[in-house]
Protein backbone atom coordinates (compact mmCIF):
# COMPACT_ATOMS: atom_id res chain seq x y z
CA UNK A 1 0.00 0.00 0.00
CA UNK A 2 1.22 3.52 -1.00
CA UNK A 3 0.41 6.27 1.72
CA UNK A 4 -1.28 9.29 0.00
CA UNK A 5 1.44 11.98 -0.53
CA UNK A 6 1.15 14.79 2.23
CA UNK A 7 0.85 18.35 0.76
CA UNK A 8 4.50 19.50 1.06
CA UNK A 9 3.05 23.20 0.28
CA UNK A 10 4.71 26.06 2.79
CA UNK A 11 1.63 27.75 5.59
CA UNK A 12 1.99 30.02 7.81
CA UNK A 13 1.01 29.96 11.51
CA UNK A 14 0.88 32.38 14.99
CA UNK A 15 2.19 30.69 17.73
CA UNK A 16 1.00 32.32 20.84
CA UNK A 17 3.50 31.92 23.48
CA UNK A 18 3.21 31.96 27.42
CA UNK A 19 6.44 34.98 28.03
CA UNK A 20 7.89 34.76 31.43
CA UNK A 21 10.86 36.16 32.47
CA UNK A 22 11.60 34.45 35.82
CA UNK A 23 9.73 31.99 38.37
CA UNK A 24 8.11 35.04 40.02
CA UNK A 25 7.99 37.18 37.55
CA UNK A 26 4.21 37.83 35.82
CA UNK A 27 3.89 35.97 32.22
CA UNK A 28 1.52 36.73 29.18
CA UNK A 29 1.22 35.26 25.75
CA UNK A 30 2.97 36.96 23.12
CA UNK A 31 1.87 36.49 19.55
CA UNK A 32 4.68 35.61 16.87
CA UNK A 33 3.69 35.51 13.42
CA UNK A 34 5.84 32.27 11.46
CA UNK A 35 5.78 31.85 7.50
CA UNK A 36 6.95 29.15 4.76
CA UNK A 37 6.12 26.46 7.83
CA UNK A 38 6.94 23.26 6.36
CA UNK A 39 4.46 20.57 7.21
CA UNK A 40 7.30 18.44 7.73
CA UNK A 41 8.88 20.36 10.42
CA UNK A 42 8.44 18.82 13.67
CA UNK A 43 6.68 21.53 16.16
CA UNK A 44 10.29 22.26 18.38
CA UNK A 45 11.83 22.98 15.32
CA UNK A 46 9.61 26.03 14.28
CA UNK A 47 10.45 27.14 17.71
CA UNK A 48 14.21 26.81 16.70
CA UNK A 49 13.31 28.89 13.41
CA UNK A 50 10.81 31.16 15.40
CA UNK A 51 13.69 31.73 18.42
CA UNK A 52 16.07 32.37 15.09
CA UNK A 53 14.02 35.16 14.13
CA UNK A 54 13.51 36.81 17.56
CA UNK A 55 17.26 36.44 18.61
CA UNK A 56 18.02 38.23 14.88
CA UNK A 57 16.07 41.11 16.26
CA UNK A 58 18.05 41.29 19.60
CA UNK A 59 15.10 40.05 21.60
CA UNK A 60 15.08 36.76 24.26
CA UNK A 61 14.55 33.51 22.21
CA UNK A 62 11.96 31.54 23.74
CA UNK A 63 13.10 28.93 26.50
CA UNK A 64 11.44 25.26 26.11
CA UNK A 65 12.68 22.35 27.56
CA UNK A 66 14.11 19.88 24.78
CA UNK A 67 16.17 16.62 25.20
CA UNK A 68 16.22 13.57 22.95
CA UNK A 69 14.29 14.71 20.84
CA UNK A 70 12.57 11.09 19.57
CA UNK A 71 10.36 10.10 22.55
CA UNK A 72 12.15 9.18 24.82
CA UNK A 73 13.55 11.22 27.09
CA UNK A 74 10.34 13.16 28.52
CA UNK A 75 12.14 16.13 28.54
CA UNK A 76 9.56 17.88 26.43
CA UNK A 77 6.92 19.47 28.02
CA UNK A 78 4.51 21.82 26.46
CA UNK A 79 1.41 22.49 26.45
CA UNK A 80 0.03 23.29 23.19
CA UNK A 81 -4.19 24.44 22.18
CA UNK A 82 -4.53 23.54 26.02
CA UNK A 83 -3.93 20.06 25.58
CA UNK A 84 0.37 19.07 26.98
CA UNK A 85 2.11 17.51 23.87
CA UNK A 86 -0.53 19.24 21.45
CA UNK A 87 -2.77 17.07 19.20
CA UNK A 88 -2.45 13.56 18.45
CA UNK A 89 -1.83 10.56 20.70
CA UNK A 90 0.71 9.28 22.09
CA UNK A 91 3.67 11.33 21.24
CA UNK A 92 5.14 13.60 23.11
CA UNK A 93 5.76 17.22 21.82
CA UNK A 94 9.21 16.27 19.75
CA UNK A 95 7.05 13.72 17.57
CA UNK A 96 4.36 16.68 16.98
CA UNK A 97 5.04 17.92 13.18
CA UNK A 98 3.56 20.67 11.33
CA UNK A 99 1.11 18.89 9.36
CA UNK A 100 -1.19 18.77 12.03
CA UNK A 101 -1.56 21.96 11.77
CA UNK A 102 -4.15 24.14 9.14
CA UNK A 103 -2.64 27.63 7.13
CA UNK A 104 -3.63 30.00 9.72
CA UNK A 105 -4.45 28.58 12.52
CA UNK A 106 -2.99 30.50 15.71
CA UNK A 107 -1.52 27.82 18.12
CA UNK A 108 -1.50 28.40 22.12
CA UNK A 109 1.79 27.09 23.53
CA UNK A 110 1.88 26.81 27.30
CA UNK A 111 4.06 25.95 29.98
CA UNK A 112 2.71 22.78 31.50
CA UNK A 113 0.58 24.30 34.58
CA UNK A 114 0.63 22.53 38.33
CA UNK A 115 1.82 24.18 41.43
CA UNK A 116 3.93 20.92 42.09
CA UNK A 117 6.10 21.85 38.44
CA UNK A 118 7.00 25.51 39.11
CA UNK A 119 7.60 27.40 36.09
CA UNK A 120 11.33 28.39 35.50
CA UNK A 121 11.46 30.30 32.11
CA UNK A 122 8.80 30.86 29.34
CA UNK A 123 7.79 27.07 28.99
CA UNK A 124 10.25 25.92 31.35
CA UNK A 125 8.97 24.38 34.08
CA UNK A 126 10.73 22.41 37.31
CA UNK A 127 9.70 19.06 37.54
CA UNK A 128 12.20 17.68 40.16
CA UNK A 129 8.68 16.37 42.54
CA UNK A 130 8.87 13.69 40.19
CA UNK A 131 12.55 13.03 41.19
CA UNK A 132 11.42 13.40 44.59
CA UNK A 133 8.79 10.69 44.35
CA UNK A 134 11.29 8.19 42.33
CA UNK A 135 13.48 8.71 45.29
CA UNK A 136 10.99 7.55 47.92
CA UNK A 137 10.91 4.20 46.99
CA UNK A 138 11.07 4.17 42.67
CA UNK A 139 13.69 1.30 42.90
CA UNK A 140 14.64 -1.99 44.28
CA UNK A 141 17.36 -2.43 46.44
CA UNK A 142 19.11 -5.40 45.15
CA UNK A 143 23.31 -6.25 46.19
CA UNK A 144 25.25 -5.12 42.70
CA UNK A 145 27.39 -7.71 41.60
CA UNK A 146 27.72 -10.37 38.74
CA UNK A 147 24.47 -10.24 36.18
CA UNK A 148 22.11 -13.14 37.66
CA UNK A 149 21.35 -16.15 35.19
CA UNK A 150 18.57 -15.25 32.94
CA UNK A 151 15.09 -16.82 33.70
CA UNK A 152 17.13 -17.17 37.08
CA UNK A 153 13.19 -16.19 38.82
CA UNK A 154 10.16 -17.11 36.35
CA UNK A 155 7.95 -14.12 35.66
CA UNK A 156 4.88 -14.96 34.01
CA UNK A 157 4.76 -13.40 30.41
CA UNK A 158 1.44 -11.53 31.00
CA UNK A 159 3.07 -10.12 34.16
CA UNK A 160 6.18 -8.99 32.52
CA UNK A 161 4.20 -7.19 29.63
CA UNK A 162 1.75 -5.51 32.14
CA UNK A 163 4.49 -4.29 33.89
CA UNK A 164 6.28 -3.15 30.83
CA UNK A 165 3.79 -1.41 29.89
CA UNK A 166 4.10 0.59 33.03
CA UNK A 167 7.93 0.75 32.72
CA UNK A 168 6.97 2.70 29.50
CA UNK A 169 6.86 5.85 31.48
CA UNK A 170 9.27 8.80 30.47
CA UNK A 171 8.22 10.58 33.33
CA UNK A 172 7.56 13.68 31.33
CA UNK A 173 4.44 15.29 33.19
CA UNK A 174 1.69 15.42 30.50
CA UNK A 175 -0.41 13.87 32.95
CA UNK A 176 -0.20 16.25 36.30
CA UNK A 177 -0.60 18.79 33.30
CA UNK A 178 -3.95 17.52 31.83
CA UNK A 179 -5.15 16.36 34.92
CA UNK A 180 -7.93 19.17 35.86
CA UNK A 181 -6.79 18.83 39.08
CA UNK A 182 -3.25 18.54 38.57
CA UNK A 183 -2.99 14.98 40.16
CA UNK A 184 0.77 13.31 39.95
CA UNK A 185 -1.66 9.27 40.15
CA UNK A 186 -0.65 8.55 36.57
CA UNK A 187 3.07 8.82 37.04
CA UNK A 188 3.02 7.29 40.35
CA UNK A 189 1.21 4.37 39.64
CA UNK A 190 3.56 3.57 36.76
CA UNK A 191 5.94 3.46 39.08
CA UNK A 192 4.52 1.54 41.95
CA UNK A 193 3.00 -0.86 39.53
CA UNK A 194 5.84 -1.42 37.13
CA UNK A 195 8.27 -2.70 40.34
CA UNK A 196 4.96 -4.17 42.13
CA UNK A 197 4.40 -6.57 38.94
CA UNK A 198 7.87 -7.98 39.13
CA UNK A 199 9.35 -10.42 41.80
CA UNK A 200 12.09 -8.51 42.29
CA UNK A 201 9.62 -5.88 43.28
CA UNK A 202 7.73 -7.42 46.27
CA UNK A 203 10.27 -7.18 48.99
CA UNK A 204 9.01 -3.56 49.31
CA UNK A 205 6.03 -3.37 48.09
CA UNK A 206 4.05 -2.01 50.73
CA UNK A 207 6.92 0.49 51.57
CA UNK A 208 6.89 2.07 48.49
CA UNK A 209 3.47 2.76 47.38
CA UNK A 210 3.32 4.04 51.09
CA UNK A 211 6.39 6.59 51.32
CA UNK A 212 5.65 7.43 47.58
CA UNK A 213 2.32 8.64 47.73
CA UNK A 214 3.35 10.23 50.86
CA UNK A 215 6.07 12.17 48.85
CA UNK A 216 3.16 12.57 46.14
CA UNK A 217 0.93 14.42 48.88
CA UNK A 218 3.64 16.38 50.07
CA UNK A 219 4.97 17.91 46.58
CA UNK A 220 1.71 19.65 46.04
CA UNK A 221 -0.17 17.62 43.96
CA UNK A 222 -3.71 17.45 43.35
CA UNK A 223 -5.98 14.62 44.00
CA UNK A 224 -7.47 11.94 41.37
CA UNK A 225 -11.19 12.80 40.52
CA UNK A 226 -10.97 9.41 37.93
CA UNK A 227 -11.68 11.77 34.22
CA UNK A 228 -8.43 9.78 32.51
CA UNK A 229 -7.24 13.15 30.74
CA UNK A 230 -3.70 11.82 32.32
CA UNK A 231 -3.89 8.14 30.15
CA UNK A 232 -5.60 10.52 26.89
CA UNK A 233 -2.79 12.72 26.75
CA UNK A 234 0.37 10.23 28.26
CA UNK A 235 3.17 10.16 25.19
CA UNK A 236 3.41 5.63 26.28
CA UNK A 237 -0.43 5.48 26.47
CA UNK A 238 -0.12 4.49 30.06
CA UNK A 239 -3.69 3.02 31.17
CA UNK A 240 -5.37 4.33 34.14
CA UNK A 241 -5.73 0.70 35.45
CA UNK A 242 -2.52 1.30 37.00
CA UNK A 243 -3.82 4.17 39.09
CA UNK A 244 -6.79 0.93 40.48
CA UNK A 245 -3.72 -1.04 40.85
CA UNK A 246 -2.23 1.38 42.82
CA UNK A 247 -5.43 2.15 45.01
CA UNK A 248 -5.34 -1.43 45.98
CA UNK A 249 -1.73 -1.78 46.50
CA UNK A 250 -2.02 1.28 48.95
CA UNK A 251 -4.79 -0.06 50.65
CA UNK A 252 -3.41 -3.06 51.30
CA UNK A 253 -0.23 -2.00 52.65
CA UNK A 254 -1.70 0.33 55.30
CA UNK A 255 -3.90 -1.84 56.66
CA UNK A 256 -0.79 -4.22 56.63
CA UNK A 257 1.14 -1.61 58.66
CA UNK A 258 -1.10 -1.47 60.97
CA UNK A 259 -2.01 -5.35 61.35
CA UNK A 260 1.02 -7.14 60.23
CA UNK A 261 2.68 -8.27 63.21
CA UNK A 262 7.13 -7.52 63.16
CA UNK A 263 9.22 -9.36 64.28
CA UNK A 264 11.07 -9.01 67.90
CA UNK A 265 14.42 -8.49 66.06
CA UNK A 266 13.42 -5.82 63.76
CA UNK A 267 14.90 -3.24 65.96
CA UNK A 268 17.86 -5.14 67.65
CA UNK A 269 20.69 -7.01 65.43
CA UNK A 270 24.24 -7.80 66.81
CA UNK A 271 25.42 -4.55 68.12
CA UNK B 1 0.93 7.11 59.43
CA UNK B 2 -1.78 5.24 61.64
CA UNK B 3 -4.26 3.27 59.84
CA UNK B 4 -7.38 6.43 60.95
CA UNK B 5 -4.20 9.13 59.51
CA UNK B 6 -3.67 7.18 56.03
CA UNK B 7 -7.31 7.08 55.41
CA UNK B 8 -8.28 10.85 56.28
CA UNK B 9 -4.81 12.65 55.30
CA UNK B 10 -3.64 11.18 52.15
CA UNK B 11 -4.77 11.71 48.85
CA UNK B 12 -5.27 7.75 48.38
CA UNK B 13 -7.35 7.39 51.78
CA UNK B 14 -9.34 10.39 50.73
CA UNK B 15 -10.64 9.02 47.31
CA UNK B 16 -11.25 5.82 49.13
CA UNK B 17 -13.10 7.10 51.78
CA UNK B 18 -15.68 9.02 49.39
CA UNK B 19 -15.65 6.29 47.35
CA UNK B 20 -17.02 3.68 50.88
CA UNK B 21 -19.40 6.72 51.80
CA UNK B 22 -20.59 7.47 48.57
CA UNK B 23 -21.90 3.69 47.91
CA UNK B 24 -23.23 3.90 51.44
CA UNK B 25 -25.43 6.77 50.20
CA UNK B 26 -25.50 4.89 47.16
CA UNK B 27 -27.27 1.54 48.84
CA UNK B 28 -29.72 4.12 50.86
CA UNK B 29 -31.49 5.89 47.97
CA UNK B 30 -31.61 2.37 46.28
CA UNK B 31 -33.48 0.90 49.25
CA UNK B 32 -34.87 4.02 49.99
CA UNK B 33 -36.96 4.09 46.08
CA UNK B 34 -37.72 0.54 46.78
CA UNK B 35 -39.53 1.14 49.58
CA UNK B 36 -40.83 4.54 47.98
CA UNK B 37 -42.55 2.74 45.02
CA UNK B 38 -45.61 0.58 47.14
CA UNK B 39 -46.90 4.23 46.72
CA UNK B 40 -48.40 1.80 43.27
CA UNK B 41 -49.53 -0.94 45.84
CA UNK B 42 -52.51 -0.16 48.20
CA UNK B 43 -52.21 2.22 50.92
CA UNK B 44 -51.81 -0.46 53.49
CA UNK B 45 -48.76 -1.91 52.32
CA UNK B 46 -46.44 1.82 52.22
CA UNK B 47 -48.43 2.60 55.57
CA UNK B 48 -47.38 -1.09 57.04
CA UNK B 49 -43.58 -0.69 55.70
CA UNK B 50 -42.98 2.84 56.61
CA UNK B 51 -44.74 1.31 60.50
CA UNK B 52 -42.20 -1.25 60.42
CA UNK B 53 -39.29 1.09 59.96
CA UNK B 54 -40.34 3.56 62.51
CA UNK B 55 -40.65 0.70 64.81
CA UNK B 56 -37.32 -0.27 64.65
CA UNK B 57 -36.37 2.01 67.43
CA UNK B 58 -33.18 2.27 68.65
CA UNK B 59 -31.85 0.76 65.62
CA UNK B 60 -33.41 2.57 63.38
CA UNK B 61 -31.26 5.76 64.99
CA UNK B 62 -28.11 3.71 64.59
CA UNK B 63 -29.52 3.59 60.88
CA UNK B 64 -30.07 7.31 60.66
CA UNK B 65 -26.57 7.92 62.82
CA UNK B 66 -24.64 5.98 60.49
CA UNK B 67 -26.02 6.92 57.26
CA UNK B 68 -25.19 10.87 58.98
CA UNK B 69 -21.93 9.70 59.67
CA UNK B 70 -21.21 9.12 56.16
CA UNK B 71 -22.79 11.77 54.74
CA UNK B 72 -20.93 14.22 57.01
CA UNK B 73 -17.63 12.44 55.63
CA UNK B 74 -18.78 12.70 52.30
CA UNK B 75 -19.10 16.22 52.19
CA UNK B 76 -16.23 17.14 54.01
CA UNK B 77 -13.93 15.54 51.99
CA UNK B 78 -15.68 16.66 49.15
CA UNK B 79 -14.38 20.19 50.27
CA UNK B 80 -11.43 19.31 51.20
CA UNK B 81 -10.61 17.58 47.79
CA UNK B 82 -11.91 20.33 45.75
CA UNK B 83 -10.06 23.15 47.55
CA UNK B 84 -6.64 21.18 47.43
CA UNK B 85 -7.28 20.17 43.34
CA UNK B 86 -7.68 23.88 42.88
CA UNK B 87 -4.82 24.93 44.75
CA UNK B 88 -2.34 22.09 42.95
CA UNK B 89 -3.35 24.45 40.10
CA UNK B 90 -2.55 28.33 40.99
CA UNK B 91 -2.96 29.79 37.44
CA UNK B 92 -5.26 28.45 34.89
CA UNK B 93 -4.63 27.41 30.94
CA UNK B 94 -4.62 29.62 28.82
CA UNK B 95 -6.40 27.59 26.38
CA UNK B 96 -8.65 24.99 27.84
CA UNK B 97 -9.54 21.77 26.76
CA UNK B 98 -11.34 18.82 27.88
CA UNK B 99 -10.48 15.68 25.68
CA UNK B 100 -12.58 13.04 27.65
CA UNK B 101 -13.36 13.98 31.04
CA UNK B 102 -17.81 13.79 30.84
CA UNK B 103 -19.79 16.84 31.57
CA UNK B 104 -21.12 14.82 34.91
CA UNK B 105 -17.37 14.30 36.09
CA UNK B 106 -16.51 17.64 36.06
CA UNK B 107 -19.97 19.44 38.08
CA UNK B 108 -19.45 16.63 40.68
CA UNK B 109 -18.95 19.52 43.29
CA UNK B 110 -22.19 21.70 41.84
CA UNK B 111 -25.03 18.83 41.61
CA UNK B 112 -23.30 17.34 45.39
CA UNK B 113 -24.09 21.00 46.58
CA UNK B 114 -27.82 20.49 45.22
CA UNK B 115 -28.31 17.08 46.51
CA UNK B 116 -27.38 18.82 49.73
CA UNK B 117 -29.62 21.38 49.69
CA UNK B 118 -32.41 19.25 49.13
CA UNK B 119 -31.66 16.87 51.96
CA UNK B 120 -32.99 19.10 54.72
CA UNK B 121 -35.75 20.13 52.69
CA UNK B 122 -36.65 16.92 51.92
CA UNK B 123 -36.41 15.68 55.89
CA UNK B 124 -38.48 18.48 57.16
CA UNK B 125 -41.32 18.43 54.46
CA UNK B 126 -41.56 14.24 55.05
CA UNK B 127 -39.37 13.29 58.25
CA UNK B 128 -40.23 15.95 60.70
CA UNK B 129 -43.53 17.15 58.73
CA UNK B 130 -42.95 21.16 59.25
CA UNK B 131 -46.50 22.83 58.71
CA UNK B 132 -48.50 19.62 58.50
CA UNK B 133 -48.92 18.42 61.53
CA UNK B 134 -51.95 16.10 60.30
CA UNK B 135 -49.55 13.77 59.19
CA UNK B 136 -47.77 12.63 62.50
CA UNK B 137 -51.10 11.29 63.51
CA UNK B 138 -52.10 7.86 63.72
CA UNK B 139 -55.03 7.32 61.29
CA UNK B 140 -54.51 4.31 59.68
CA UNK B 141 -55.62 0.76 60.76
CA UNK B 142 -53.97 -2.27 59.39
CA UNK B 143 -55.30 -5.48 59.26
CA UNK B 144 -53.98 -6.29 62.27
CA UNK B 145 -55.77 -3.10 63.98
CA UNK B 146 -52.70 -1.52 64.50
CA UNK B 147 -53.30 2.45 63.73
CA UNK B 148 -50.52 3.65 62.02
CA UNK B 149 -48.90 7.06 60.65
CA UNK B 150 -51.03 7.65 56.87
CA UNK B 151 -47.69 7.53 54.84
CA UNK B 152 -49.75 7.18 51.59
CA UNK B 153 -52.28 9.99 52.33
CA UNK B 154 -49.04 11.95 53.37
CA UNK B 155 -46.88 11.61 50.17
CA UNK B 156 -50.27 11.98 47.68
CA UNK B 157 -50.59 15.69 49.81
CA UNK B 158 -47.15 16.24 49.70
CA UNK B 159 -46.92 15.52 45.94
CA UNK B 160 -50.12 17.44 45.06
CA UNK B 161 -47.83 20.67 45.43
CA UNK B 162 -46.70 21.48 41.72
CA UNK B 163 -43.20 23.16 43.68
CA UNK B 164 -42.50 20.65 45.92
CA UNK B 165 -43.09 18.27 43.06
CA UNK B 166 -40.78 19.96 40.85
CA UNK B 167 -38.29 20.48 42.92
CA UNK B 168 -38.30 16.43 43.82
CA UNK B 169 -37.69 15.86 40.27
CA UNK B 170 -34.66 18.26 39.56
CA UNK B 171 -33.28 16.69 42.77
CA UNK B 172 -33.57 13.41 41.83
CA UNK B 173 -32.69 13.85 37.97
CA UNK B 174 -29.28 15.83 39.64
CA UNK B 175 -28.91 12.85 42.08
CA UNK B 176 -29.11 10.59 39.35
CA UNK B 177 -26.34 12.54 37.56
CA UNK B 178 -24.25 12.69 40.37
CA UNK B 179 -24.22 9.33 40.43
CA UNK B 180 -23.72 8.33 36.94
CA UNK B 181 -19.93 9.42 37.77
CA UNK B 182 -19.90 8.39 41.22
CA UNK B 183 -20.47 5.16 40.68
CA UNK B 184 -17.85 4.29 38.29
CA UNK B 185 -15.70 6.30 39.98
CA UNK B 186 -15.81 4.66 42.67
CA UNK B 187 -15.49 1.60 41.31
CA UNK B 188 -12.10 2.89 39.60
CA UNK B 189 -11.00 4.42 43.38
CA UNK B 190 -11.49 1.02 45.40
CA UNK B 191 -9.12 -0.39 42.46
CA UNK B 192 -12.06 -2.75 41.35
CA UNK B 193 -12.10 -1.12 37.74
CA UNK B 194 -9.83 -2.29 34.55
CA UNK B 195 -10.80 -2.07 30.63
CA UNK B 196 -11.64 -6.10 30.30
CA UNK B 197 -15.02 -4.69 32.13
CA UNK B 198 -14.60 -1.02 32.28
CA UNK B 199 -17.64 -1.18 29.56
CA UNK B 200 -19.56 -3.06 31.92
CA UNK B 201 -19.56 -0.66 34.97
CA UNK B 202 -20.06 2.08 32.61
CA UNK B 203 -23.33 0.50 31.07
CA UNK B 204 -24.64 -0.37 34.60
CA UNK B 205 -23.98 2.88 35.95
CA UNK B 206 -26.22 4.82 32.95
CA UNK B 207 -28.76 2.09 33.13
CA UNK B 208 -28.93 2.31 36.77
CA UNK B 209 -29.37 6.36 36.83
CA UNK B 210 -32.08 6.46 34.43
CA UNK B 211 -33.71 3.99 36.16
CA UNK B 212 -33.22 5.62 39.19
CA UNK B 213 -34.37 9.19 37.60
CA UNK B 214 -37.44 7.84 36.30
CA UNK B 215 -38.65 5.39 38.75
CA UNK B 216 -38.18 8.56 41.44
CA UNK B 217 -39.72 10.89 39.12
CA UNK B 218 -42.52 8.65 38.79
CA UNK B 219 -44.21 9.41 42.47
CA UNK B 220 -44.66 12.69 41.97
CA UNK B 221 -45.91 12.48 38.50
CA UNK B 222 -47.98 9.97 39.40
CA UNK B 223 -49.92 11.34 42.18
CA UNK B 224 -49.71 15.28 39.81
CA UNK B 225 -51.47 13.41 36.96
CA UNK B 226 -54.13 11.28 39.40
CA UNK B 227 -52.93 7.86 39.43
CA UNK B 228 -51.97 7.89 42.32
CA UNK B 229 -55.18 9.19 44.62
CA UNK B 230 -56.08 9.68 48.18
CA UNK B 231 -57.40 6.46 49.68
CA UNK B 232 -61.22 6.36 49.88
Amino acid sequence: MVAETPSKKLFSVTLRIWRQAGPSAPGRFVDYPAKDVNPDMSFLELLDVVNDGITLKGDEPVAFAHDCREGICGTCSCTINGKPHGPGKGIATCQLYMRSFQDGDTIVVEPFRAKAFPIQKDLVTDRAAFDKIQQAGGFISVRTGAAPDANSIPVPKEDADLAMDAATCIGCGACVAACKNASAMLFVAAKVSHLGLMPQGQPERDKRVLAMVQTMDEAGFGNCTNQYECSAVCPKLISHDFIARMNRDYVAAIFKSRFKPASNAAAGGAG
Amino acid sequence: MNLLGSLFKSSIGKKILMALTGLVLFGFVTGHLVGNLQIFLPPAKINAYAHMLESLGAGLWLIRGFLLLCLVIHVWLAIQLTLENRAARPQAYGAEHVIRATLASRVMARTGIVVLAFVPFHLAHYTLRVGSPGWSEHTFRLTDGTLVRDVHTMMVQGFSNWLVSGFYVIAVGVLAYHLSHGIVSAVQTLGLKNEKWAGQVERFAAAYCWLYFLLNAAIPLAVLGGFVKLAA
